[in-house]
Parts: C-alpha cells; structure tokens; sequence
C-alpha cells in the first residue's frame, strides 16, 4: 500500500485528510471521534473571544434533486470559552500523537492579542496554527477574517505578529473574496508564513423563499450573506490553489481546500501543489465515516499506477496550468458521435443546434435509423455535446492532426510584432 | 358464523380499490428528475395523442404541477384515464431511449400523479372558447366523443353530448375493471368538459329517444362516437342458460357498489383471451369465485390482452387454457349452468394474415365442470342503426377517411370503437382521444368558410 503519510511546512499527518476548521472541529469530542474514523488531521474551528451565534445558520443549494451541491453558513467561530477548547485540544493531541492538530486563530488585527493567542494556544500543544483571515461573515464587520484577509498590508502585518510568537508551523487561510488571491497569498509568505490554506467560504447568499419572500435562512425574519462552500465552489478553489501553485513568488506548501467531496478531488488538488486537502462540507453531508473511502480510493488509485508516496503527485499538473495566450491555436479537436452507444435523446443536436456552433445533423442512416453526425468541418471542438450526452463513450473529442506548426497567441503577437518593428526601421 | 351483507361489500370494496399505488411525492421527484428531457423525443411520437411528455415531466420536477396537468390534458382529453389504461411499454415507456441504458422512465406513473393534482386541488385547466354561433351534436360520450366536445368547446362551438348509459365516459366509465380505473377519475375527465360549457345528455338513445335526422337538421355537424354493443353469442347449444354472463356487463356492475355476489364460491369459466377477458376473469376472482379460468381456441401467443394484462390475471390465479375450443354448455334440469364441453384445438401453419388458423382435433371432447360462464369473444356493432343512417360501412365499421374522420355523410364525422376493426383505427383509448381530436379539428376546418364571412 502506498505510504500516505503527508507533512505540511512540517506538521505531519498519516494521511492527507484533514477535517478543516468548521463545526466538525468544534470540540474534543468530535475531532477524537474524527481521528477514529481515520482522518489525518483536523484544524480545530477557530480560536479566539468567544462569540454569540444566532439559531438558524445552514442552507444549501440543491440541485436537480441532488441534495447539497453547495452550502452556506452564517455560524460564527466558536462559541466556547478559550480555556475549554484548549484543554480539550491538550486531551486530543494526548490521545492521538501521530495525528495533526492545528489550531484555527482569529484576534484583533493587534500585535499583543496575536501574541497572546499563539502562546496560549502552542502551550496546549498544537502541531501548527492556522490564521483565520477568511471568514466573510459576522467576524467580518468586527474588522476580523476577511476584512483583514482582503488587505494585502494587513495579511502581512498579522502574519508577522503571530509568527513573532511562534514555535510552530503558521498557516495562513485566504479568503476567496478577492480579485486576485495570489495578491494576498504573497503578503502571507512576506509576512513569514511556512503555509497557506485556501479557500475560505465565498460570500453568498443561499436563496429567497419564494413563498415568504425570506431570505433563506433568515433569523426571525431576516437574513444576512453567509459564507458559501461545497462541491459549487470545487472549480474556483482549485483555481485559486493552481495560480498559488504556479507562483514563484508564493514559495511555500499549499494546504487545498474547497468542495473536496471525494479521493478524486483530493487527487486533483494536489496535482495542483496543494500537500494536503481539507474537507468540511463532504462531512457535513455524510458523517466522519467517508474518509474510508477517501482513504481506500486514493490508495488504491497510487498502487494501481505503483506510485509509492502520496508525496509524489504534489503539483505534478502545475506545469500544465497557464495562462489562454500560451495555448496552441492550432491545436484542434472535434466530436465524434459513436452511433452504437448513442441513444438518440438528441441533446446533443439542440444544444448544439440552440447555444454553440450548429454542426450536428439528425439524420437517418440507410436502414432508416435515426443517427446523429458531426460536420467537423463546423465543429469548434467546444465539448458541449460531450458534456450534455447522457450516455458514457456516446461522443469522443478527439484530437485531428494539425497540418500547422503549434502557435499560441502570445508567440502568434509577439511575430506580428517583430515585423512590424522590421518595418518601422526599414 | 355468517358473514354479514356490509361487511362483504367492504370487503368487496377493498378488492376493486386501485391496484397500482400512486408514486408518493418522493418517488414522482425523483423518477421526474431522471428523465433526460429528449429534444424531439421519441416518447412523444410514440403516444397516439402526442403528449409533450418531457416537458410535463420537467414540470413536475420544477413543481410546477398545474402546468403538467395542462399539458398533459391539452394533449389528450382523458389523459388521467388513459395515465392508467394506456399499454405505455407498447406506447411511451417503450420508446424512452433509457430503454437502452438502464431502465425507462415510468412515464404513466407521472401522468397519473399530474393528473391526481389536478382531480385532488380542483383545478379547471381549460377555458371554453368565445362561441362562433355553430353547433355540434355528439352521439357518444365515451373517450372519443368527449374528446372531439372538449376540443370544439375550445374552439367555439356549442357541444352537445347524447350519453345512452346514465353517466358518460363510455368504457373509462363503465369497462374498465376499477381496480385499474376509478370511475372517479373518468367522471373528472367527464366534469372538466362539462365545465366547458358542454351540455351531456346521459340516458338519452339516440334513434329511440330522438331520431338521428333530428340531430342531423339542428346541428352543423354530428360526430358519431357510439363505439361498439355488447359480447355476440357463442353460437352453441346451451346459451340461454342461468349462469351466462357478458364480460362487459359483468365489469359493469362491479364498477359501483353494491358489488355482485352471484360468483361467489363459483367456478367460473372466460371465454376469450382480450382484453376484457383478462377483465372479466379478474373481476370474477375478486368477486369470490373459486376458480377462474380462461379458455381459448388458439394460443398464447395469438392472444390479444397486453403481456402486462396476461402477468395481472396469472397473479391473480386464473388458469389459462389454451387451444380448447367451447362446444356446448351444459346445464341441469333447473337450466342452470353445470359445465362447458370443449374440444382441444391444434394450431396449423401461419395463413397469409400471419395468424395461424386452429383445427379441432377428432374425439378430443372433454368437460369442463362450472356455474357460470363469461362471455369476452369481441363486441358487436351497432349494425342496424348506422345501416338506418346510410353511411358506408364494413360490416358494421364505419368507413371513414382516417385523414379527417369524415364518413360517407360529410355533414357526419366518426371516431372511436365505431370505426375500430376490420384493419382500420386501433382500439385503445388514446387512440379513441387522438381521433376525436382529428375530427374536431378537420370540422372545425371545413366549417370555417362558412363562419368567417
């Protein structure tokens, strides 16, 4: 079996699987029965002065009757007294020695409370600190989690106070309300941070109650933007982690997190540079009990290919991640329609026919058959009916030969531009 | 310990409750959210009235329950009863391209489930149309007939509905055992149209009550819609016997209560294997007899009731006996039904119809012991009265132009069973709807000249 064993800026964990910070780490007595269930580490919910929260705090989007496609919180960070979860951390870490435990931090943007908080909390016997600079609801509007994690000076400045303080590794959690992550990412590492975690919740708001014309959720008839997660928000936080990944300037381990639901997505992360995932909403949904599975699938997925170490596939896809004007113009694909597996639902045609580039034709075929076809010469190769075919191996993209040499759009303006300069000193 | 009278009609009442249990809201969710949502699909071409099945599945997935209703009732004016009747693995289940991949969407389910909002919230669905000052006389008020009044309501005209039987709604009324279609849900059918503004007129004979040629001088146009009389003798010796029942008269009695209790205990022998045979001996099981069994001349595979029909009554216990051919009932000396003799048949090579002929086999004469027989060997037609009207018929169908519905009379358009046989329409109720619909439509066409001046 392939060693799963992960270290993070040093925090090592038995497997990449860490619970992130979120009502599943909200006390001992959870994150003990977490690590018995088998997840490698668990970043405790946040640490700081404790909070109130308001009742009705979950809603989600579902989809087509698939239930929980994402979800949205407008819960706070803990609730409970500072002295109680550190104790309860102390116990945790006592019982389970080889797992990790992180402790989630979030304080005023001062440098005295940063310090106070970190000694205390690494007294308790934390693996690393994890600083809260995501949460885009509630700690927000007190000048706290994404207030200061949307300011590059102050992600910086709160990361050099905790890491004055600190014995071990800092990760710092980003938020994802931001034009650009990869700002805010290079702030932490200015500051000192032996890590970054991403993403935080996204700002939302989960829908309206179409029959009272509420907010949901709503807390006694009103509501406010929560932050969002789950598998929706899977694709923009692997985005932001690939960007993060491909940054030279943003030098230290990715901890990946963000609709993570299964060892697939776990598997992409970090063929994206992520060195672990962390995974909330997966377990929300489920229990503790998937991180068998998440576990068993991607084991079975390193044997199967005899990759030794997990270790092994971090960041392995980075350097196929770029920017649009290093892509080859002159690549091309197109569908093809395999008419023994097609089952004629024709959604292929009107989706085609409606929305992209007009080039699928329902025809009949000597017997009579109704069949669908491809005029490639139309075809973009855009994958939409690929993507809205019911039916697996009905339609392949694939690849024609190009007569042309690759050409992408950057070296494509960079030529033009060299001959116009012949021209002008001509 | 006798039973009581009330407590036996409950009982009965039980036994001809509805069979199939509706989806629950769970089930409809669910099953609606797998359907693909086939652009041009194949289920829609395959149901006779051409229902937008996609789109009133998608509604129920959307909640959007009033509009799948309406789409679902736009299509074909008995849809909650034919939700029920229709053979929909012959129909739209069969042409679902899930077929292919993993199993078909249970598409007459969700139509009965629509359909069950719409009769369970009291919904009107449709509005009468603003009246073009023409009027139609129906004869008929069975699904072909209340299909071509609600469509003509639609548009404009003033239906009348002449309704031999004291409720309309023809055979989803009265000839479908209950256990698959609730009179109710015929009636709702029956009530919609009614709320259209169309007059029906139940316990009138045309012919005996009103003449036709009066229908014929007060109307711009009739629509025949008469379908078919009752079971034809078996032509052999012993028919007038105690204890001969028709098969559509005996559903007919069991689609109300007080139930029947003559079949109690009794063994009962059909005659026929269609579909309502199958009708006739579920109704007969449920009715308390002791046994139940079927007799045919040919064999399985000639019978005409749906493998669905055939799978029903096996459940239910009937026996099946096939290639015996009645010969004569015997009776006591109180002419009471005692037995059936029957001699065995054998099957011959296929003739040019493709149907294979049967042939008795010699001294192969046997009794079948029995207290009543169900006659389910076809239906008759309405002979004399449609040769008093004088329009072209083969041998009692009426001969149509199945492009329009018109008859030999143009002012006389005709749909449903009537036209049903001798290679011409389908027997089925939708296709009863769908021709009601066509002949609407092609009057409505040919009388348009003559209103829009």
């Amino acid at each position: 079996m392939a060693d799963l064993r992960t270290n993070l800026a040093g925090i090592t964990s038995p497997n990449p699987f860490w619970l992130a910070s979120a009502p599943p780490t909200n006390s001992g007595y959870q994150v003990q029965r977490a690590f018995e269930a088998g997840w490698g580490g668990a970043v405790w919910k946040t640490l700081g002065d404790p909070i109130l929260n308001v009742s009705s705090r979950y809603a989600a989007v579902h989809f087509n009757g698939q239930r929980v496609a994402g979800f949205n919180n407008i819960e706070l960070i803990t609730d409970r007294p500072l002295e109680v979860n550190l104790k309860e951390i102390y116990e945790t870490k006592k019982k389970f020695p080889n797992h990790a435990v992180v402790a989630s931090l979030m304080v005023e943007p001062n440098q005295e409370a940063w310090h106070e908080i970190v000694k205390k909390t690494e007294a308790a016997g934390v693996d690393g600190l994890e600083l809260n600079f995501g949460c885009p609801h509630g700690m927000a509007e007190r000048g706290m989690g994404s207030a200061s994690g949307q300011v590059p000076e102050l992600v910086e400045k709160q990361t050099y106070w905790a890491k004055e303080a600190a014995d071990t590794p800092v990760i710092v959690k980003l938020t994802p309300n931001i034009t650009d992550i990869t700002a805010t990412a290079e702030a932490a590492v200015r500051g000192g941070a032996d890590a970054v975690s991403m993403i935080n919740t996204i700002n939302s708001l989960a829908g309206v109650d179409i029959d009272t014309w509420l907010p949901v959720p709503h807390v006694g008839g009103k509501g406010a933007h929560g932050g969002y997660c789950g598998p929706a928000v899977k694709p923009i936080a692997l985005n932001m982690v690939s960007e993060c990944a491909r940054n030279n300037r943003i030098n230290v381990p990715i901890s990946g997190m963000g609709g993570v639901s299964n060892w697939q997505n776990a598997i992409e992360f970090m063929l994206m540079g992520a060195s672990n995932v962390q995974i909330c909403t997966a377990a929300m949904h489920h229990g503790f009990r998937i991180v068998e599975d998440l576990i068993d699938g991607l084991s079975t997925y390193l044997d199967e290919r005899g990759i030794l170490s997990v270790q092994d596939i971090i960041g392995k896809s980075v350097p196929t991640f770029s920017d649009w004007g290093n892509l080859d113009l002159n690549y091309k694909v197109v569908a093809r329609i395999n008419n023994e597996v097609c089952i004629n639902c024709n959604k292929c045609h009107i989706a085609c026919e409606d929305t992209s580039h007009q080039c699928i034709d329902m025809l009949n075929d000597p017997n009579g058959h109704a069949i669908l076809q491809v005029r490639e010469e139309d075809c973009v190769g855009c994958n939409l009916c690929s993507i809205v075919c019911p039916v697996d191996g009905a339609i392949d993209m694939v690849e024609l030969k190009s007569d042309l040499p690759p050409m992408t759009w950057n070296e494509r303006q960079s030529l033009i531009g060299s001959l116009k300069d012949r021209k002008v000193t001509k | 310990m006798s039973t009581s009278e009330p407590m036996i009609q409950r009982e009965l009442q039980k036994r001809f409750t509805e069979v199939t249990p509706p989806l629950t809201n769970q089930e409809a969710f669910q099953e609606s959210q797998r359907c693909l949502y086939c652009y041009d699909a194949p289920c829609i071409q395959a149901c006779p009235t051409g229902i937008d099945i996609p789109t009133f599945i998608k509604k129920i997935a959307s909640g959007n329950m009033k509009g799948s209703a309406k789409t679902i009732m736009t299509a074909n004016p008995v849809g909650a009863s034919c939700a029920r009747v229709c053979p929909t693995e012959e129909l739209c289940e069969g042409a679902c391209v899930l077929n292919h991949s993993t199993k078909p969407i249970l598409i007459g389910n969700l139509q009965r489930y629509a359909t069950d909002w719409a009769i369970k919230n009291d919904q009107v669905l449709f509005k009468e149309g603003q009246s073009n000052g023409k009027s139609v006389a129906i004869v008929g008020g069975g699904p072909a007939g209340l299909s071509a009044a609600r469509e003509l309501a639609l548009l404009g005209y003033s239906v009348t509905v002449y309704e031999a039987e004291k409720q309309a709604g023809g055979l989803d009324t009265y000839g479908i055992v209950s256990f698959r279609l609730p009179k109710a849900i015929s009636l709702w059918e029956v009530e919609q149209i009614e709320k259209l503004g169309v007059t029906i007129k139940t316990g009138v004979k045309i012919g005996k009550d009103i003449p036709f040629h009066e229908l014929l001088s007060t109307n711009d146009r009739v629509i025949l819609a008469i379908g078919m009389a009752n079971v034809p003798d078996l032509q052999i010796p012993g028919e007038q016997a105690e204890g001969v029942y028709d098969a559509i008269e005996l559903v007919k009695t069991t689609k109300d209560a007080p139930f029947p209790t003559h079949l109690k205990d009794k063994k009962v022998v059909v005659i026929g294997a269609g579909n309502t045979a199958i009708d006739g001996a579920t109704c007969s099981i449920r009715l308390g007899a002791e046994n139940v069994k079927i007799l045919y001349r040919r064999s399985e595979q000639e019978m005409t009731a749906y493998d669905f029909e055939y799978e029903f009554a096996k459940q239910d216990g009937v026996e099946f006996r096939w290639l015996t051919q009645p010969v004569e009932i015997v009776t006591n000396e109180a002419g009471q039904v005692k037995g059936m003799k029957c001699v065995k048949m054998k099957l011959s090579e296929a003739a040019e119809d493709g149907r294979r002929r049967t042939e008795p086999i010699p001294n192969s004469e046997f009794l079948i012991e029995c207290d009543a027989i169900v006659k389910a060997i076809g239906q008759k037609r309405h002979l004399s009265f449609i040769e008093d009207l004088g329009l072209a018929h083969n041998d009692g169908v009426i001969l149509i132009n199945p492009a329009t519905m018109e008859t030999s009379n143009p002012k006389i358009y005709a749909c449903g069973d009537v036209i049903f046989g001798k290679g011409q329409g389908e027997a089925m109720v939708v296709s009863a709807a769908q021709q009601g619909k066509t002949a609407a439509y092609h009057m409505h066409e040919s009388l348009k000249e003559t209103y829009s001046a």
